[in-house]
């Protein structure tokens, strides 16, 4: 798992919880927030869906390391790559 | 012998959802969309909670829940639901304020209401708009002790007719009150004035219906007439946790138990206070129950009609907006909702649902006959005041009908009757209930924020997950032993 399989993962989960944004030109160092129309429920979905689709738990407390695409893959992929 | 409504479940689940509320219905259904067995038990014959109607003689349908919730709703729906339901959500744009301060029409949005308070009201520009922005910033965690009161008056100072305009709406949204934290007005009025008001096309029947259809799609299992009289509980490593619940007489044993029923009822009654420390069930003692509403369902006879009024129409007689005038026993605080035919495409019929709010103590308190003679004068009262705005009103009703807390206790068994759940405080016991005991979550009207329409549905998920997440080390741990 690189860095950018996990950021493309974490698009296609935000592409199921906002259709209707386009998510072509996300700039990944950019809070996601502030060129997305997220709010705080979208954060949760994320955190739901990384669940359930790949058995990924993300404590309460490190939901802010979710902020861009940036600092997801930075937080995720360690997380991807010691599944076993 | 009596039907068996539990005939054919399972002997385990791994969640028992107790009640059908908005929360707890989303939470059904958002724990079987992530892959668990969820049994649904309610002790009505109707699932929906508040969110539900009724009918009668004359082919008249009642709507219980103020129709009119904020935009967030489609997204919430289409996300936690789907899409089909979040299509039928329309928006409400005939908002009246009839009262002896001012009358206004609004649609009740950011915009309209800015043009509003500069205008009519000769609110500075830079104020409407900083007070916008401020309390679209509220956040619930900052712990800010302010009331809606002092923050009306930092903005506002000695301006009682625009407090008003912007209390009484929510106050019948939300039962909340100028004393209470000023979050609780802040986050819910921001929801409102993002895009206005907004009902569902068809009625809360229609809502319900396709919602239970969406329910048995994912695999829930719904069972209705049932009552959960106890969660059971194990000791494992000197701890307890959830095992079971005891529902119409019979044990299912379950990993998890969501609980949509009151929190004050879930901690004391449902699981019973030996399940928690002494400080705990202080803690759940001390939360206050919000107050209640009245109703007076009017139906209008079929082939007649009413002109078009307004869609919610919030009328008072009181000369200033109070907090003890809108709950007292003879307010004149009253909130029209109007259901014109399009309420239900189709349909040709009017109804009219008049709401106040009131306390349970005032009407638990009455004798029989004092209790059925004030019903009396609620509904002449009620239809006195519609006649101001359509006179003849009264020969078009063909169905008359009231509602108290005490009707809201029998139907939903809600603590104290309450139609508004808790309190700020009731938030804190919500969330801190499964650190107390393992296995038990509640998701329903706490805190006023997780209150409403919106605010249930979206704890409702908010709760799911934190299911979701006990219910995965469970079967991890299964199977590190199993392997």
């Amino acid at each position: 798992m690189t860095k950018d399989n996990c950021k493309k993962l974490v698009i296609d989960i935000i592409s199921d919880i906002a259709p209707d944004e386009d998510l072509s030109a996300i700039k990944p160092d950019v809070r996601l927030r502030d060129q997305l129309q997220l709010d705080s429920m979208d954060f949760l979905d994320i955190v739901m869906e990384l669940r359930k689709r790949h058995g990924i738990e993300v404590p309460e407390a490190d939901y802010a390391q979710l902020a861009s695409l940036e600092s997801c893959a930075e937080y995720l992929t360690p997380k991807f790559q010691a599944k076993p | 012998m009596a039907y068996d409504w539990l005939k054919g479940i399972s002997d385990h689940y791994d969640v028992v959802v107790i009640g059908s509320g908005l929360a707890g219905l989303t939470g059904a259904n958002t724990l079987a969309k992530c892959g668990h067995k969820v049994l649904l038990l309610e002790h009505h014959y109707q699932l929906g909670g508040l969110a539900t109607w009724f009918t009668r003689k004359g082919g008249h349908i009642f709507d219980i829940s103020l129709h009119g919730f904020p935009v967030g709703m489609i997204k919430s729906v289409r996300k936690y639901w789907n899409q089909n339901i979040a299509d039928s959500i329309v928006q409400l744009k005939g908002i009246r304020f009839i009262n002896p301060q001012f009358q206004v029409d609004t649609t009740f949005d950011r915009e309209d209401f800015t043009r509003i308070l500069i205008e009519k009201f000769a609110v500075q520009a830079e104020t409407v708009e900083r007070f916008f922005r401020d309390l679209r910033e509220m956040n619930f965690y900052d712990n800010n002790p302010e009331t809606t009161a002092e923050m009306f008056d930092r903005y506002f100072p000695g301006r009682d007719d625009v407090k008003r305009l912007l209390m009484e709406p929510i106050a019948y949204a939300n039962g909340s009150t100028l004393d209470d934290p000023a979050i609780t007005f802040g986050i819910v009025f921001s929801n409102f004035m993002s895009k206005g008001v907004y009902t569902f096309q068809g009625g809360s029947d229609l809502l319900i219906k396709k919602m239970g259809e969406e329910l048995k799609k994912n695999g829930v299992e719904v069972r209705k007439h049932v009552v959960v009289e106890k969660v059971l509980t194990e000791e494992a490593g000197g701890r307890k946790h959830v095992t079971a619940v005891v529902a119409n007489g019979r044990t299912i044993r379950c990993d998890a138990v969501l609980s949509n029923a009151n929190i004050k009822s879930t901690v004391l009654r449902i699981a019973g206070a030996e399940n928690f420390s002494p400080e705990f069930v202080a803690q759940t003692d001390a939360v206050r129950i919000n107050s209640s509403s009245c109703q007076v369902y009017l139906g209008i006879r079929k082939g007649e009609s009413i002109p078009h009024i307004g869609d919610l129409v919030f009328t008072s007689d009181a000369p200033k907006f109070s907090t003890g005038e809108l709950v007292d026993m003879h307010t004149t605080s009253r909130t029209f909702s109007v259901y014109y035919p399009d309420t239900r495409p189709g349909s040709d019929r009017y109804t009219i649902v008049c709401s106040l709010n009131s306390t349970y103590a005032a009407w638990n308190s009455l004798s029989e006959e004092e209790y059925q003679k004030e019903k009396l004068r609620l509904i002449e009262e009620s239809i006195s005041t519609l006649e101001r705005h359509i006179p003849d009103v009264r020969a078009k009703l063909d169905w008359i009908e009231a509602a108290t807390p005490c009707t809201i206790e029998y139907y939903t068994r809600h603590w104290a009757g309450t139609s508004f759940g808790t309190k700020f405080e009731g938030l804190k016991v919500s969330m801190e209930l499964p650190n107390q005991l393992p296995g038990l979550f509640h998701a329903g009207s706490v805190g006023i924020i997780m209150s409403g329409w919106l605010g249930t549905i979206n704890y409702g998920v908010i709760v799911s997950n934190q299911m979701d997440k006990y219910l995965a080390e469970i079967k991890r741990a299964a199977e590190a032993v199993s392997a």
